[in-house]
């Protein structure tokens, strides 16, 4: 009889039956869920909140954002060149719903970290047991002097994808034969490392058959580039690069491609050593957190400090901070790195609301950059944490970038596995 | 059956580990798959193998020929360098627990019909009801691009055939020509 009564409670708490039977439930035994509020519907939020009722069906998870679906921005270049639509790219939140997730479409306003409480524009409170802020990135809009919000809305910066990728789209279409369009790269760190030069390998694709006489120029404020080797070989291979007849140029900071300033009423950027007039300009500003990690002083300067064993903020305990506005170096800000440090966090949390100690954690990072037709490359990493210095290693001898001068059919696969990527990652974080 | 009891009491024997040492846990290891290989290895990437429900020592093989670049790769000897034997096996007994989900696919009932009977003939022996998950690897409701890469991989000598595969495969093209292998990936395709 009590054996039944056991099993039928077991059954009842789900997939946490196994690790949590004999510890008991508070929580349960006060007939209420435990409550975990995410801020932010992108990789990071979405893959944390389908994991957390994977972990443990009995939490009560809502999840938060302004928007009504989501445009990814991997994958946004591929818009540019024509080769995708923006709907495409753009998902609701009905298969989280599915997952039992609460989505509630709002802009988090504040988080009281003491009353445990999450504040929306809408005027609405959400308590939390424990609260994950994963908001993305934030511009500087006062790095490139001229360069501000209402001027984005003509010289896009596109950096989160949506209706600025379709005016970059669109004026690419617009712009005379033989045109030339600016990019201008931001310094370290940035979301998605190797995104400024798929960029403009997208644009040239595109340019390829409808522009063959423009050009692309990348103003950049570094001296070097993610994947730039692999870059290098296909634009020499596809765009003539390194001949005086290229379609890209690449201006990085010693030779004066950082930029100072822009005149939007003639699309002229002064950068350190000399000027540059376009037809089409892309900035893509320096980077910081997204506001609410500022609102909710979740921050160190531009990043969000965070124990990396769990993700939890370094500042206010039970605020988990994960994503792009996290400081997780040596991770780049990926939309896999995301994803995988949401499944860190969301085992943490289900840990800490059993009262164990978290896991060692586990991340990978993949990253693909499709350079041009049938020329795919790539960057993977696996990582382990030294505790010690709270710091995310690569594991030594594994991971790197695809191999130089591979076969074709090597670079093709590469591309076909680009495009599984995103339909995987896509499904893992919110189907 | 004896093997079945063998691979029970060896997934008994890979909890225990797990459990002692401070090292991440095989289903944390196997999360981080999931980017390319989908929700606990089902996948819905054409090109990325669904690995839910695999056979672990096919898993294990799988990557420590990952880890010695013995297959064509582009990404996966990238990846199975960073894992111990030890974490090999946790993710494998992970993901062997795990159920497939499949993916409905457009294929050639033809060239499907077709390549049931190659399969039924030459194929089955090893890859045992239609080729779903078990002793060897999961054929059936694979994607076709997959199936695809793996055998050009094979035919082009990129990889290293399986005892016995070679013979098997070169008797079918014996008996249908150039079809053959189209016909085999079309039946794998229809399972679902």
């Amino acid at each position: 009889m009590t054996k039944i009564t056991r099993r039928d409670f077991i059954r009842s708490a789900g997939g946490v039956a196994a690790l949590g039977a004999g510890l008991g439930f508070p929580h349960l035994a006060l007939g209420a869920a435990r409550r975990v509020v995410v801020v932010g519907g992108g990789v990071g939020g979405c893959t944390v909140a389908k994991y957390l009722r994977k972990l443990d069906p009995t939490l009560a998870v809502t999840l938060i954002e302004s928007k009504t679906a989501y445009t990814t921005c991997f994958m946004s270049n591929e818009v540019l060149s024509g080769e995708r639509t923006l709907e495409s790219i753009t998902f609701g939140y009905d298969g989280l719903r599915r997952h039992g997730v609460d989505v509630v479409t709002d802009t988090v306003v504040g988080i009281d970290p003491v009353k445990k409480t999450v504040a929306t524009a809408g005027g609405r409170e959400f308590g939390y047991d424990a609260c994950v802020v994963s908001p993305g990135i934030g511009f500087k809009w006062d790095a490139i002097d001229g360069y501000d919000e209402s001027v984005s809305e003509t010289i896009t910066h596109a950096w989160n994808a949506g209706p600025q990728t379709r005016i970059l789209r669109r004026q690419l279409q617009a712009m005379r034969q033989g045109g030339r369009v600016i990019i201008v790269a931001p310094p370290n760190p940035f979301k998605c490392p190797p995104g400024p030069y798929e960029r403009a390998s997208q644009i040239a694709m595109y340019c390829k058959y409808h522009n063959p006489r423009a050009k692309i120029i990348i103003l950049d404020a570094k001296d070097a580039f993610s994947k730039q080797g692999l870059y290098v070989e296909g634009w020499t291979k596809l765009y003539g690069y390194g001949s005086g007849n290229s379609m890209i140029e690449w201006v990085g900071a010693a030779a004066g491609g950082t930029v100072e300033s822009v005149d939007p009423s003639t699309l002229t950027l002064q950068a350190e050593i000399e000027a540059f007039q376009g037809d089409v300009v892309n900035i893509i500003p320096p980077q910081k957190a997204g506001a609410i990690a500022f609102a909710a002083d979740l921050v160190d300067g531009d990043w969000c400090p965070v124990d990396k064993r769990t993700f939890e903020s370094k500042r206010y305990k039970d605020i988990y901070v994960l994503g792009d506005a996290a400081s997780a170096a040596k991770m780049p800000k990926s939309a896999y790195a995301a994803n995988s440090q949401a499944k860190v966090a969301a085992a943490a949390i289900v840990a800490r609301f059993l009262g164990r100690e978290p896991g060692d954690p586990t991340f990978v990072n993949t990253c693909y950059s499709v350079v041009g037709e049938d020329f795919g490359i790539s960057v993977a990493a696996v990582y382990t944490l030294d505790a010690a210095h709270n710091s995310i290693e690569e594991i030594p001898n594994s991971g790197g970038v695809s191999p130089a001068n591979a076969s074709p059919e090597i670079r093709k696969r590469e591309v076909s596995y680009a495009h599984s990527w995103f339909k995987n990652v896509i499904n893992d974080m919110m189907e | 059956m004896t093997k079945t009891v063998r691979n029970l009491l060896l997934a008994v024997l890979a909890l225990l580990p797990a459990t002692v040492a401070a090292a991440p846990s095989g289903e944390a290891l196997a999360f981080t798959c999931a980017g390319c290989h989908g929700t606990d290895g089902s996948s819905v990437g054409p090109s990325m193998p669904s690995i839910a429900g695999m056979d672990p020592e096919v898993f294990v093989d799988a990557m420590k020929a990952y880890q010695a670049d013995k297959r064509n790769a582009t990404i996966m000897n990238r990846i199975a360098k960073g894992y111990t034997a030890q974490q090999l096996e946790d993710m494998a007994w992970f993901f062997a627990r795990q159920r497939l989900h499949l993916v409905p696919q457009k294929y050639d009932a033809a060239l499907a019909a077709r390549g049931k009977i190659l399969h039924d003939k030459h194929c089955e022996k090893c890859h045992e009801n239609g080729g779903r998950p078990g002793d060897a690897g999961t054929l059936a409701g694979q994607w076709m691009p997959y199936l695809q890469h793996t055998m050009d991989d094979f035919m082009s000598g990129k990889r290293d055939w399986p005892r016995k595969m070679k013979r098997k495969v070169d008797a079918a093209i014996a008996e249908d020509g150039k079809q053959a292998i189209p016909a085999l990936i079309h039946y794998y395709a229809s399972q679902h």
